[in-house]
């Protein structure tokens, strides 16, 4: 390299640090890294993302909207076969009712309940799991073979063991979505980055500080994966659960549903369907969104 | 077979000099019977309190794996390894956990020494400063050129607040004009403290333009086959002729280590 300050560089001397100015130019010159976008672009790129991501899924609802459209049209089942007008106008009638309300803000609790105890108790067996040898050896493949059990078997022993109880239907969302959990935490642990955990032990990380300043926050993106995972099956498991177990005086969009079925009102019971499946999504998005921040907290996305 | 650690841990006991290490007659074999492979063989080797020692070598001389036993993640075969001092590394890749800031990946490390929370937070703000990332401490790993994640690197080694200071080729996977800027800046944190460096490098200049001692090993298995000090006065630059012409005797004598390693 020739002699540097033509260009630019500091010069190479003892008075170095006087210079510190003209060192951070060099730096800032070298190693200039791209910067915050102004205010104006931020908006716009938001605006471009948005518009991006919303157009594939607002088509994408058209399109089945105009199959179901289509199908009603030709007639198949005139008699029971319900348009997508008349459904959504029985949906808007049943969204101005409290009933269905009421029946939203039971299952969503179940939900919320059952898929709470499912994280703590997951979370607990995985973290145990992952650092007890002999336990893994003993349970760990027993957690993969649960994950793969369809929850709807649980309930004869569930409504034995608990009656026809919000337990019941309680114990099989935990059983359906812990495992799920658990062995999300679990591949987190085992796949925490050698490199990382020696850089941790030469810090002077041991135990249980190793544990919670590196491996419990190297395991992130996959215990969210995990509880992404669990959310789905404890939210199935709940479906059938209100399907199986149904409690009197107890609305829930199960007993609703299953309510319509018997009178064979396949409006109302579509409309039910209709509630089910946006809420699912809902949550479903929730998780997305946490996996996608922490992504892109870790620069693990490709672009931002 | 044992590795000493004369540590002084205790707050406010910091020993007036830095550390040292003393490497005695040490092997290491990797594997067992016929697929044994011998890393390093009878090495002897001391680094006195304040030295700045480069190791150099072909690859697959086991240069990592002496940072390695030096560093305590692993067991001699057979020898013995001393280290006064506390002991901190750095790797070529920097190692920074991507879910903190450079400024929390360095408070974590103080974090570990059980500094308390507002002396992390300014250490963390000093140490940042030291090696020219003030302004830099709320951001990513991720976010950064890699370069300056070496940089984050160095200043969490420093915030381990050690005596001998292990480093893995450090700048191995930078660009020559960041590479050299780390040098300087590397002196310059060198120059107001105590502290033992064992550096390991396969670029001969590198070595001569940072260490005061160049440590040549052989590969397979891992020799000291020579030593060369490297009486070039400070500050110096890696294009200098001195260091030119050192190196250039250092890699004639790689070069004919080599050759033999590839006779045989």
């Amino acid at each position: 390299m020739p002699a540097g300050d033509e260009q630019g560089y500091p010069p190479a001397s003892a008075e170095r640090s006087a210079s510190v100015p003209a060192y951070a130019e060099r730096l800032a010159w070298l190693e200039a890294v791209d910067t915050e976008p102004s205010p104006d672009q931020r908006g716009r790129r938001l605006a471009a993302r948005a518009w991006a991501a919303l157009w594939p899924k607002a088509l994408a609802i058209v399109i089945v909207l105009a199959v179901w459209q289509l199908i009603h049209a030709s007639g198949w089942k005139k008699d029971i076969f319900p348009g997508p007008g008349a459904t959504l106008a029985n949906l808007w009638d049943q969204l101005r009712t409290a009933l269905l309300w009421h029946a939203i803000a039971t299952t969503a609790e179940r939900a919320v309940i059952g898929f709470g105890l499912a994280v703590v108790i997951g979370a607990v067996i995985g973290a145990l799991v992952s650092r007890i040898a002999p336990l893994r050896a003993a349970v760990g493949s027993l957690i993969t073979g649960l994950q793969t059990m369809p929850s709807i078997a649980w309930f004869p022993f569930a409504i034995i063991l608990f009656g026809i109880t919000t337990t019941a239907i309680l114990f099989v969302i935990v059983l359906g979505a812990a495992p799920s959990i658990a062995n999300g935490l679990i591949a987190g642990v085992d796949y925490t980055p050698p490199l990382l955990l020696r850089a941790g032990k030469m810090m002077g990380l041991r135990r249980l500080s190793l544990y919670r300043y590196l491996i419990l926050p190297a395991s992130l993106p996959a215990f969210v994966a995990g509880l992404r995972q669990g959310w789905a099956f404890a939210w199935r498991s709940l479906m059938a659960g209100e399907l199986l177990v149904i409690i009197a005086n107890q609305p829930s969009l199960g007993v609703l549903l299953s309510t319509y079925q018997d009178q064979a009102d396949m409006e109302s019971a579509t409309a039910i369907i209709i509630v089910i499946l946006i809420l699912g999504i809902v949550v479903h998005t929730l998780f997305s969104l946490a996996d996608r921040a922490i992504r892109r907290r870790w620069g693990l996305t490709g672009s931002i | 077979m044992a590795r000493q650690v004369n540590s002084m841990t205790v707050a406010g006991q910091r020993p007036a000099v830095g550390g040292s290490v003393r490497l005695t007659g040490v092997s290491k074999v990797f594997g067992r019977g016929s697929s044994a492979v011998r890393a390093l063989d009878q090495i002897s080797l001391e680094v006195p309190p304040g030295e700045f020692t480069c190791l150099i070598g072909a690859s697959g001389c086991g240069k990592s794996t002496l940072l390695s036993l030096v560093a305590g993640l692993d067991e001699p075969t057979a020898g013995q390894v001393s280290v006064s001092g506390q002991v901190a590394i750095m790797f070529q890749e920097p190692a920074l956990f991507p879910w903190l800031t450079a400024s929390g990946n360095v408070e974590l490390a103080l974090r570990a020494r059980g500094v308390g929370k507002a002396e992390r937070r300014q250490r963390a703000a000093e140490l940042l400063d030291t090696v020219n990332l003030r302004g830099f401490g709320g951001k990513r790993p991720h976010e950064l050129s890699g370069g300056m994640r070496q940089r984050v690197a160095l200043a969490r080694a420093l915030a381990q607040d050690a005596d001998v200071l292990l480093m893995d080729e450090p700048f191995g996977a930078l660009d020559a004009m960041t590479r050299d800027l780390l040098h300087d800046e590397l002196d310059r944190v060198c120059a107001g403290r105590q502290l033992t460096i064992m550096f390991v490098t396969h670029n001969v200049r590198e070595a001569v333009r940072l260490g005061d001692r160049v440590v040549v090993l052989s590969s397979r298995p891992g020799r000291v086959v020579d030593e060369f000090a490297v009486p070039i006065e400070h500050p110096r630059r890696i294009d200098s002729a001195p260091v030119a012409e050192l190196a250039g005797r250092i890699t004639d004598r790689l070069r004919e280590e080599m050759s033999r390693d590839a006779g045989r």
